[in-house]
């Protein structure tokens, strides 16, 4: 049996058939082609699967597709030119490039949500995310970054 | 150009989720296979009823081993690709379901019914050594040995390295001291957040197409062809961006279970992607290790001997074990000089799951045993932790456990990194500092080494093409693993050619038929073998575009130069051809075109390396051996023995550092994977050998947060041969990691710590056990 959902992705707005027990990763990548939320674990632990539903992060791996009707989300292939995906770049905040997807999303999630993150929120929010290859503190030099950016430019303004 | 961080080629697309991985590319119409495995770790099997899962919705085939009853195996063949008649670890792959979709297979594998009947489990490798009556391979000695091995005949041994270095009698009449210790690390994993995948399609025409996440595409070609009898330039293989890799993916599994799937359906795309948890211990996993060590020294602290004893633990099937097996024993007195050496490297069958190649290849594991030993001999010794190693660092001109001789050329500098180490560690301030009444702080040191070990043949290829604008296209065999090497190697090509790397497009996808052979992409030999064939490669391209100019500036080749996308007069810089009018030939004003088309070639086979002799060990198994010094300090709460890890510290030697951050990177991801594992990482069986936590909700790694501050720097002493003068760096980070976290702790709690994974509870036993055994 499959059932009719509709939601916004990236800004555009989509009409999927899925199987009940189908995860929103799986319907991600195999009904749309979504392919840069990675699978890494399927079971909550690694956040290589991370998107972002609103302005939160979500591990698109605990969540069922049928429960995303409605709602709007947006994977790593609707964020262009963020300062977390440059951050990334100039920091060598990645090596194999398979948990950044996961990583990019809740960076940029928290510099949205909490723009004032102290190290405490930073360590916090980030710790459920996995990256095997780098030392973390390239990551947490490219949060910083963006984090430092936006609080400079909004005293600007 | 090198010597400049320039930030990856591939990054854009790898932050943008545009990077494709081998189970990205999902096709139309292709099935699922996922597999039935073993609920034992060792047990006969009855019976596999597949009756019930072959009625399932979508289910296409089901196979088990009585379908494929072949062995393979890199250094003898010892496995089956599906179990045969007895299952040797908690995971074996026992059947596969090929259906429809993902989870109609896994619905029909639930509902595969196997009989089994227990065997003994032999879950370390001091019962599988001694136990005179279980036998994990029963008919080991017809199976067909590929390496050269030496096996214990009717034991659970499957290879005995024997190092056999100066005398060992004159050792220990001129030591003074004696220390012997014993430590032990568990099989654990390398958790890539890829798990592995491979899909396999077989054409009408015959031609396989095999994908995989693999760091050998071209040893799959060989194996595929090996095993199923097909011509070799009927297997292609393609390999995209590899989503990390460790050694975990230079072994051989999915892929043949991809092809009798796909055999089994007509030829049809199957795909095969592991669940984490099945990617833990169906997979192969990195390697455990027990040893005893025994160093004799003068009264001044001078090294006068080594009793080394080391037994991997390789599971059920040997695959890369019995490689690191004479890896680490021919490595194995660390970067220290030691006359008399005698090392017995043993490789072992139990019922765990199966090793393969880890990053360090054996090195890792046997510096955190010397390591250990080192810190005891200069607790004995009453000398400092640093000065005794600065006594007995080794040097060019010295030999290697394996006789191989030191040169300038051939080994960095140990003596400089380690002296840099103890003034970034502060080390002066002491090695213990009490900060509160319950706080410790208390710094770690080790040493590190590692040698490049490959077959003597090892061999890498290079292609140079044009674009019509100038444009260079470079071809290479290589797998982009996450390490960079594919933006080092452009940058070695800029260099050589003297343009921007920017203008040079590599191949980021490996496919067997087009990309030169590539031994594989592991020991951390990438930079060192193709950018050699790179650097000649290029030479060639210039040779060519220098003929082709010759017609348009009317001089002769050899007095011209190739330079920032140009062919220039060497007197005279003023007259110059761009290389995109003399790459496809040069045309005259009249339209005659003469010269040639020009495509560069070049290739490095290794040089110089032996085959091991079995009665002393004696070889030269590598071509360079990377060195450096490490050291860690720990915050340890002395009621509840909970640390932080707070700094980490290494200075390394790999020769001219061609990309200052990429390389700094490498370290410090290499430092965190070592803290990882040493702190925190390890299988926990039950006692029937079921593997308790093979997923990340038990298995715990190093987090976001947990790292320490890293320092790391490098010390530049070039290798002779390699390109620009680099030494490989990947993997060696990793190396003294576990030796000096394991000494910081034990300064910390004053109680030797000589087992891994150092959880607080281990460390809170051995402290109880410590201070009983001293009253």
């Amino acid at each position: 049996m499959r059932q009719k959902i509709t939601c916004t992705i990236n800004g555009e707005k989509k009409t999927i058939y899925v199987r009940q027990a189908t995860i929103l990763l799986d319907m991600l990548r195999d009904e749309l082609g979504l392919t840069g939320a990675k699978p890494g674990c399927k079971n909550g632990d690694c956040g290589t699967c991370t998107i972002l539903k609103g302005n939160r992060p979500m591990k698109s791996c605990l969540m069922l597709a049928v429960e995303a009707d409605g709602e709007n989300f947006t994977t790593i292939e609707g964020l262009k030119d963020t300062p977390i995906q440059k951050a990334f770049l100039e920091k060598f905040a990645f090596q194999c490039g398979y948990c950044t997807s996961g990583f990019i999303m809740n960076c940029h999630a928290l510099s949205i949500c909490q723009p004032n993150a102290t190290a405490y929120d930073i360590k916090n929010w980030l710790q459920s995310n996995i990256c095997r290859c780098t030392g973390y503190e390239e990551i947490k030099e490219a949060m910083l970054e963006v984090l430092q950016n936006r609080h400079c430019n909004s005293k600007k303004i | 150009m090198i010597r400049q961080s320039v930030p990856r080629i591939e990054g854009n697309n790898k932050v943008t989720g545009a990077a494709k991985y081998t189970a990205d590319n999902i096709q139309n119409g292709m099935l699922h296979a996922r597999l039935v495995t073993s609920s034992h770790a060792h047990a006969n099997i009855i019976s596999i009823d597949t009756s019930k899962a072959l009625k399932c919705s979508g289910v296409r085939a089901i196979l088990t081993g009585k379908d494929c009853p072949v062995l393979v195996g890199s250094t003898v063949e010892d496995r089956p690709i599906l179990a045969q008649e007895k299952v040797r670890y908690f995971g074996e792959p026992i059947a596969v379901v090929v259906a429809d979709s993902e989870h109609e297979a896994q619905h029909a594998c639930n509902v595969v019914h196997v009989k089994y009947d227990p065997l003994p489990n032999l879950s370390t490798v001091h019962e599988a050594m001694t136990t005179k009556q279980t036998r994990i391979h029963e008919n080991f000695e017809h199976y067909t040995q590929l390496k050269n091995i030496r096996p214990k005949p009717k034991q659970n041994i499957a290879n005995h390295v024997k190092i056999r270095k100066g005398n060992m009698k004159t050792g220990e009449t001129e030591s003074h001291v004696v220390v012997e210790t014993t430590v032990s690390l568990p099989q654990s994993d390398h958790a890539a957040m890829e798990t592995r995948t491979a899909k396999v399609e077989i054409l009408p025409n015959g031609v396989v197409h095999v994908h995989s996440s693999s760091q050998a595409p071209f040893v799959i070609k060989q194996m595929i062809s090996k095993y199923f009898m097909i011509e070799q330039n009927k297997v292609i293989v393609h390999t995209p961006f590899v989503g990390g890799a460790f050694g975990g993916k230079a072994s051989i599994q999915l892929e043949f279970i991809a092809y009798i799937a796909s055999k089994a359906v007509g030829g049809r795309m199957v795909a095969i992607n592991n669940p984490r948890e099945v990617d833990m211990v169906t997979s192969p996993v990195h390697i455990g290790m027990d040893a005893t060590v025994k160093l004799g020294a003068t009264i001044d602290g001078k090294l006068t001997m080594a009793n080394i004893q080391l037994f991997f633990n390789a599971g059920a099937y040997v695959d890369e074990s019995s490689d690191i097996t004479n890896s680490a024993a021919l490595n194995c007195t660390g970067p220290y000089n030691i006359k008399h050496v005698t090392c017995d490297s043993y490789c072992i069958y139990t019922n765990n799951p199966y090793a393969t190649s880890f990053r360090g290849y054996g090195h890792g594991e046997l510096i955190f045993a010397i390591e250990r030993a080192i810190d005891l001999l200069a607790k004995k010794l009453r000398i400092d932790a640093i000065t005794l190693r600065l006594k007995n660092t080794i040097k060019p001109g010295d030999t290697t456990p394996s006789q191989a001789l030191l040169t300038k050329g051939n080994i960095g500098n140990v003596t400089s990194c380690l002296e840099r180490v103890k003034k970034l560690i502060q080390w002066e301030e002491g090695q213990v500092t009490q900060i509160s009444q319950n706080i410790v702080r208390a710094k770690g040191i080790a040493c590190l080494w590692k040698a490049s070990m490959s077959p003597t043949n090892a061999s890498a290829g290079a292609i140079i093409t044009f674009n019509k604008d100038g444009s260079i296209n470079l071809n290479i065999g290589v797998v982009e693993i996450g390490n960079g090497t594919k933006t080092v190697l452009a940058q070695i090509l800029a260099e050589s050619l003297q343009v921007h790397e920017s203008k040079i497009n590599v191949n980021m996808e490996i496919n067997t038929q087009t990309s030169p052979k590539h031994w594989k992409t592991v020991a951390s030999t990438a930079t060192h073998m193709v950018g050699n064939a790179v650097l000649e490669a290029a030479e060639d391209v210039k040779k060519q575009l220098k003929y082709n100019a010759s017609f348009a500036l009317h001089s002769r080749p050899e007095h011209l130069e190739v330079k920032n996308a140009k062919v220039y007069i060497k007197s005279n810089p003023k007259k110059y051809v761009n290389i995109s009018d003399v790459c496809f030939g040069y045309q005259l004003t009249n339209g005659n075109t003469v010269g040639t088309f020009v495509i560069g070639h070049g290739g490095f086979i290794m040089e110089h390396l032996t085959k091991m002799n079995m009665v002393n060990g004696q070889t030269k198994p590598a071509p360079f051996w990377t060195v450096g010094a490490q050291a860690v300090e720990v915050e340890l709460q002395t009621d509840t023995f909970y640390y932080d890890i707070i700094r980490a510290v290494t200075v390394m030697d790999a020769g001219t550092i061609l990309n200052p951050m990429g390389a700094k990177g490498q370290v410090m991801g290499a430092m965190k994977m070592g803290l990882s594992m040493a702190s925190r990482e390890g299988f926990i069986y039950n006692n029937v050998g079921q593997v308790l936590n093979n997923q990340f909700r038990s298995y715990h790694m190093l987090r976001f947060g947990e790292n320490p501050v890293y320092t790391v720097e490098f010390i530049e002493t070039p290798q002779a041969d390699g390109p620009y003068g680099a030494r490989g760096l990947a993997e060696h980070g990793i190396v003294g990691m576990s030796g000096a976290l394991a000494n910081s702790l034990s300064a910390a709690v004053d109680t030797p710590l000589n087992q891994l994974p150092l959880y607080p509870e281990y460390i809170w036993q051995q402290k109880r056990r410590y201070k009983n055994d001293c009253n």
